[in-house]
């Protein structure tokens, strides 16, 4: 009988993850075929139209965030960081083939690719030394990571000539080229990427990770990367291997970051590692956005991304105080869900809410 | 020769600036157990005090000082009641995300009041350059006195902590609160001053630096604050001479790879050192393992 009750809970608990994931991938949707229908009315103004690909990008890399935040509960500063490997190497291999024979679709598809590719292999390596570290220490070390990453490709020249590839982090000359072209040009970076990177490929690339991240949370693998986070002991002394899935959520991670820069790369013309789009505070507001749409909740962060980004525009006037506003929000949201005081002070205002709902209903 | 130890004796004052700015992620460290994010972020409201106070009040340089010291002080006491206290049963990545909304929220106040524009500091300190060796090699007086305020600076605290009983109790803190409360010390009065004192140094190490590298900016005190933390991390955090150790050794591998190595890429370099230091030994140059209990 109670193994019937239990089996059934577990059915049931199934079934709303199963209807939560489903309400997640057809908001994304839904919200795309609006945007589709208003573009081909072309009721949609410039402004927003520039901003369509940036709101995946920042959705993509917020659900990123979210499963090493919210799943596996460490703080990484550096997400920034992987999507600009993840922006760079895709855009090399742009600019490599650009001259060649193959159909720009599979261009940009292998591009992506090898974006997320190239940010999984980094986010391994950097993986290893900083997930033996524990909470201050890897928020700390993911930033100095960002950093050295944004510092060595500002230093990085890269050519190609007949005669292979030259690397050099002096200046162009000391690439001894012999004709050919140089693709990356230090702080320069790159220009004259193709402008590929579309809304419809940002939804699709949205849906992927947020497939690859809910399905990941649902399976034996998520529970056991939550079971690590939720006690790193007790989880260690059933057996779970406590750095294999560690690094397993953050290599993935990583490479959604990683795809979400190569978006970005090839959304702009002109590619350049500042600190502005790759640096320390791209990582904090896109950790806003975790924070502000619930850590551990990934549709959340899908919206507070979306809404984060598109508010300030909309309200042209507030752009002074974004950074102000998003720091007060990031200190009220902790305190609220953390502070014991002020976690009885709203349960407080919740239950006289709730009361006088109560009465209401009474009354009708 | 000469300029290797030019670069060598400005290495080890920007070490100093390093090393008093970690003495305070470090004491915080040790007794509140948090990454106090906003450290960074006092030491240029630090730097905003003293250039109001010297540049447009008109105040003589040890008031100046002086003045820079209590707003600070001020500040980190009352950001640690405002923002940290409440959270103090919270797990540790909250902590850390208040702190890191605490610096977003000094940065972004501060380019409201002053803007973005970078402010000329004038020095503070008023020793002319001292000539050696027939003047092939000029040590400024800002190197002096950097290098002399850190030494004090340090100095006084072990001394501090070693022997006054108020530095006891901040021991007996870091090592066990619970205990400590049973043993009449107030925790939140030890804490609240570790921070008065931790703000305070900051302040003198915004000024400092701001007097070695004269343009402040809202954004001056993120990467020293940052490279501070790293020169506490790499000496062992929770160690005052590991702070120090740390920070100096961190001043002479920045500069020394600026000069010899490239000047691109001396953040890089520092950045993975850290990241080695962590992978051999994660503890630091000083500092102790701790074990876990169940």
């Amino acid at each position: 009988m109670k193994m019937k009750t239990t089996s059934m809970s577990m059915s049931t608990a199934k079934a709303k993850t199963f209807r939560s994931n489903m309400i997640t991938y057809a908001m994304v949707i839904l919200a795309y075929i609006i945007v589709e229908i208003f573009l081909n009315a072309g009721q949609v103004s410039s402004l927003i139209k520039g901003l369509l690909v940036p709101l995946t990008i920042y959705s993509i890399m917020a659900v990123s965030l979210n499963l090493v935040v919210g799943i596996s509960g460490e703080l990484s500063l550096g997400h920034a960081g992987f999507m600009c490997v993840g922006a760079f190497a895709s855009a090399t291999w742009t600019m490599l083939m650009k001259s060649s024979a193959m159909p720009p679709l599979l261009r940009f598809i292998i591009a992506i690719v090898i974006g997320a590719a190239a940010a999984a292999v980094f986010g391994f390596l950097i993986g290893i030394p900083v997930l033996r570290l524990k909470g201050d220490y890897l928020a700390i070390v993911t930033l100095a990571f960002g950093e050295i990453i944004k510092n060595i490709i500002n230093a990085l020249y890269f050519g190609i000539d007949d005669h292979g590839a030259h690397f050099s982090l002096k200046d162009s000359l000391s690439l001894g080229m012999d004709g050919g072209t140089v693709i990356i040009k230090g702080a320069q970076g790159i220009t004259g990427t193709p402008k590929q990177a579309t809304f419809t490929i940002g939804v699709i690339l949205l849906l992927i990770a947020l497939f690859v991240v809910l399905n990941l949370i649902n399976s034996r693998t998520g529970r056991a990367i939550m079971a690590i986070r939720d006690n790193r002991i007790a989880a260690e002394s059933i057996g779970l291997n406590v750095t294999r899935y560690k690094l397993m959520a953050f290599t993935i991670s990583a490479a959604i970051a990683g795809a979400a820069g190569v978006l970005y790369a090839h959304n702009l013309s002109s590619l350049q590692a500042l600190p502005k789009n790759f640096g320390y505070n791209q990582s904090i507001m896109i950790l806003v956005f975790v924070v502000m749409g619930g850590i551990g909740n990934i549709r959340g962060s899908v919206i507070a991304a979306v809404i984060l980004t598109l508010l300030p525009e909309v309200l042209r006037g507030l752009n002074d105080y974004r950074m102000l506003m998003y720091a007060i929000v990031l200190i009220l949201m902790m305190l609220f869900t953390s502070a014991p005081s002020l976690i009885a002070l709203r349960q407080q205002i919740m239950a006289r809410f709730s009361k006088k709902n109560d009465e209401g209903k009474e009354t009708t | 020769m000469m300029s290797f130890i030019s670069y060598l004796l400005s290495g080890v004052s920007l070490g100093s600036i390093y090393a008093i700015i970690a003495l305070g992620y470090t004491m915080v460290y040790g007794i509140a157990k948090m990454l106090n994010f906003a450290h960074g972020d006092i030491l240029m409201v630090g730097g905003y005090a003293a250039f109001i106070a010297l540049n447009q009040m008109g105040l003589p340089i040890l008031v100046s000082t002086l003045l820079s010291m209590v707003i600070c002080t001020l500040l980190g006491v009352v950001i640690e009641k405002v923002a940290y206290k409440p959270l103090r049963q919270a797990n540790s990545l909250n902590v850390l995300i208040t702190a890191i909304g605490v610096s977003y929220l000094l940065q972004n106040l501060a380019l409201l009041l002053f803007g973005a524009n970078p402010k000329s500091f004038t020095s503070f300190v008023p020793i002319k350059p001292v000539k050696l060796a027939g003047g092939a090699l000029t040590i400024s007086g800002e190197t002096i006195v950097t290098i002399l305020c850190c030494l004090i600076i340090v100095g006084g605290l072990v001394t501090f902590i070693n022997k006054t009983k108020a530095g006891q109790a901040m021991l007996a803190v870091s090592e066990d609160k619970g205990a400590a409360t049973l043993m009449g010390v107030d925790v939140n009065k030890t804490i609240s001053m570790t921070f008065a004192i931790g703000s305070a140094l900051a302040a003198i190490g915004g000024i400092l630096m701001c007097s070695a590298y004269p343009t402040l900016t809202p954004t001056t005190g993120a990467m020293p604050g940052i490279k501070a933390f790293v020169a506490a991390v790499l000496g062992g955090i929770g160690s005052i001479p590991g702070a120090f150790i740390g920070g100096i050794i961190l001043g002479v591998l920045e500069n020394l790879s600026k000069a010899y190595i490239s000047s691109k890429l001396s953040d890089a370099i520092v950045f993975s050192v850290l990241i080695i230091v962590l992978l051999v030994k994660p503890t630091g140059i000083l500092g102790k393992k701790i074990m876990e209990k169940v």
